[in-house]
């Protein structure tokens, strides 16, 4: 099947196009984050003509960057490790086992998906305020609320993307482990899950991502302490000023490693998603 | 599958109805709830009990004077409803208009999304120099933070500072005086387009693994057939692309239509009316006035609505899926 001229063409300008409108607000964050301030608050220049770091000093300091990277950190990833646990087993069972409720499981699961996240987000709120004027166990406004919150937002799809990965696994391995008298959690353990590590390497990174990204409830249940990147890059717009050279650096920083971490993982993340996602 | 015919436990699959009878039968049977455990209970803490809570909370008056002490909030019934779907009312109208605004963005983002991943995927199926580069860039805005991708949009669209004004005003000479994108009309392009751009890398991506799997047999026979690049695509790719298609405008509508996040990073949690998303309108009307029993309301009827719209869908796609 050979390409026609016309096809390479129309192939090389539409990708063209298609990188410029991805590359074009990458270059730019990348670009103000090397200007001094006077220049990114003055007409918009392509190329930044007195380039500095001197943003990427001011960040921390403006507002407090370094404890809002540390409370994302650990939310994010706590909230990942456990959302993967808890969802290794639970499609475990959904993929291994018949047993009554298993549809009902399944789609309950996936309807959770479609629910705004304003639903939640009041009756949360008041359910975390009241809790602690109860009993006194501090959810609101807290690192471990937010982790709790988060864990069963990725659960939903993770369950969904593992089931799927575990199907594609031939259930001659599970019965050749059986016969050995390996029991259930020793088959998943040996065979299952080292089987399927690509597609939990992609559940993990898609579990931390959805975490590290959420806007609307680390709006509301944080405080200053417990607050994510998320809310604390606000921080940089104040009532006279936005410092948009630190915005785009501190912005910079928190971008890097997961889109590192993403793009090197990206191929498993395909793999998980075909078995997945597209039965 | 399998396992329902074979004994899932212990047992080899020669052994009859006998011995599986005998084969420790309460274990097998309880395992796979055991399992399940943990993932019930977290479902049911985070999204059960809050949804029986939400509907509860949208039958009383729970406006500020009882937000503190929320069980002594006064039982209303129905009053929250008729408020927020009464379309003359004030709080109705504003509804409605940002009910409108919402169902046209998901459209628009979710179709150009759809477009834009379908064209980048077809055409990076073939191999070719530069294409695991393209590839990552592609997935980049995806990878991005959503808040750090919306705030650099929104530096991009500020009106005297930004790009997309020295583009269109300074170097192309397009419009003479800088538009405002923030505010007014233009706000909605703007949604839109930052909406677009954070949307379409996730369609690419599943367009992506769903081309892995179409055997490049069917691409060979329709070429000896003399199919053209249209035509294989109409007859060979989007036919092979449907189970994933159903599944991917599905989830992209669900997500779009809920979308918070663009708006909030966007316009800084004030949405001009032209951009007000139903989330966001939610969200406002209950946190700058602190009646979260109509904001309840607003919630159970938008859930209502995807349901509906949802279970529509799936009636439809199952049925031609049976039909096909």
């Amino acid at each position: 099947m050979r390409e026609t001229a016309a096809e390479r063409w129309s192939r090389r300008i539409v990708l063209t196009l298609l990188a410029g409108f991805v590359l074009v607000p990458l270059y730019v964050m990348v670009s103000s984050a090397l200007k001094p301030l006077q220049d990114v608050q003055a007409a918009f220049t392509w190329w930044p003509r007195r380039p500095t770091v001197q943003a990427f000093v001011d960040m921390w300091s403006t507002v407090p960057l370094g404890r809002y990277l540390l409370n994302s950190l650990l939310v994010a990833s706590v909230a990942a490790l456990f959302s993967v646990t808890v969802a290794v087993f639970a499609a475990y069972a959904v993929s291994r086992y018949r047993f009554r409720g298993r549809q009902i499981f399944s789609v309950t699961v996936l309807s959770t998906q479609m629910f705004p996240g304003i639903l939640f987000l009041l009756p949360l709120f008041l359910i975390y305020v009241n809790l602690g004027n109860a009993t006194g166990i501090a959810l609101y406004a807290t690192r471990t609320g937010l982790i709790i919150t988060y864990l069963t937002f990725s659960l939903p799809f993770s369950i969904w993307m593992l089931v799927g990965y575990f199907d594609s696994i031939p259930r001659g391995l599970d019965e050749a482990a059986q016969v050995d008298g390996a029991g259930p959690l020793r088959t998943l353990f040996q065979v299952v899950l080292p089987a399927a590590v690509p597609g939990v390497v992609a559940v993990t990174v898609y579990a931390f991502m959805t975490a590290w990204g959420e806007v609307l409830f680390a709006s509301v249940l944080t405080n200053e302490s417990s607050r994510t990147l998320a809310v604390g890059l606000q921080g940089y717009s104040t009532q006279f000023n936005v410092y948009w050279n630190q915005v785009m650096a501190a912005s910079l920083v928190v971008s890097v490693p997961v889109v590192a971490g993403f793009l090197a993982l990206q191929r498993y993340f395909v793999a998980g998603l075909t078995a997945g996602a597209v039965k | 599958m399998a396992v329902t015919t074979s004994p899932p436990v212990g047992t080899p699959t020669e052994t009859g109805p006998p011995a599986r009878r005998r084969s420790r039968r309460p274990r097998r049977s309880l395992l796979p709830y055991l399992l399940l455990a943990p993932a019930i209970v977290l479902e049911l803490a985070i999204h059960v009990v809050p949804m029986l809570v939400g509907t509860w909370m949208s039958l009383l008056e729970l406006t500020q004077f009882h937000i503190r002490d929320w069980s002594g909030a006064p039982f209303v019934g129905l009053d929250n409803y008729r408020v927020v779907l009464d379309v003359d009312s004030a709080a109705g109208a504003e509804l409605l208009r940002s009910f409108r605004v919402t169902v046209v963005y998901t459209v628009l983002s979710v179709g150009l999304s759809w477009v834009l991943g379908t064209t980048a995927a077809v055409l990076l199926q073939r191999p070719f120099r530069g294409r695991a580069v393209l590839r990552a860039l592609f997935l980049t805005p995806y990878a991005l933070p959503v808040y750090t991708a919306v705030i650099t949009w929104t530096f991009l669209f500020q009106r005297d500072t930004g790009l997309v004004n020295h583009v269109l005003v300074d170097q192309l000479g397009l419009v003479d005086e800088p538009p405002f994108w923030l505010i007014g009309d233009n706000s909605f392009v703007a949604l839109l387009i930052v909406s677009i751009w954070r949307t379409w890398p996730f369609a690419f991506l599943c367009i992506m693994a769903g081309l892995q799997n179409i055997p490049d047999e069917l691409y060979e026979a329709a070429a000896m057939d003399g199919a053209g690049f249209w035509r294989r695509l109409r007859s060979v790719t989007l036919p092979m692309l449907r189970p994933v298609n159903l599944v991917l405008l599905l989830v992209l509508f669900l997500w779009t239509f809920n979308d918070f996040n663009t708006p909030y990073v966007l316009f800084g949690g004030s949405a001009p009316a032209e951009a007000d998303l139903i989330s966001l309108h939610i969200y406002r009307s209950s946190f700058q006035t602190w009646d979260f029993g109509t904001g309840s309301a607003m919630s159970v009827v938008l859930l209502l609505f995807l349901l509906l719209v949802t279970a529509g869908y799936l009636l439809l796609t199952n049925r031609r899926r049976n039909d096909a």
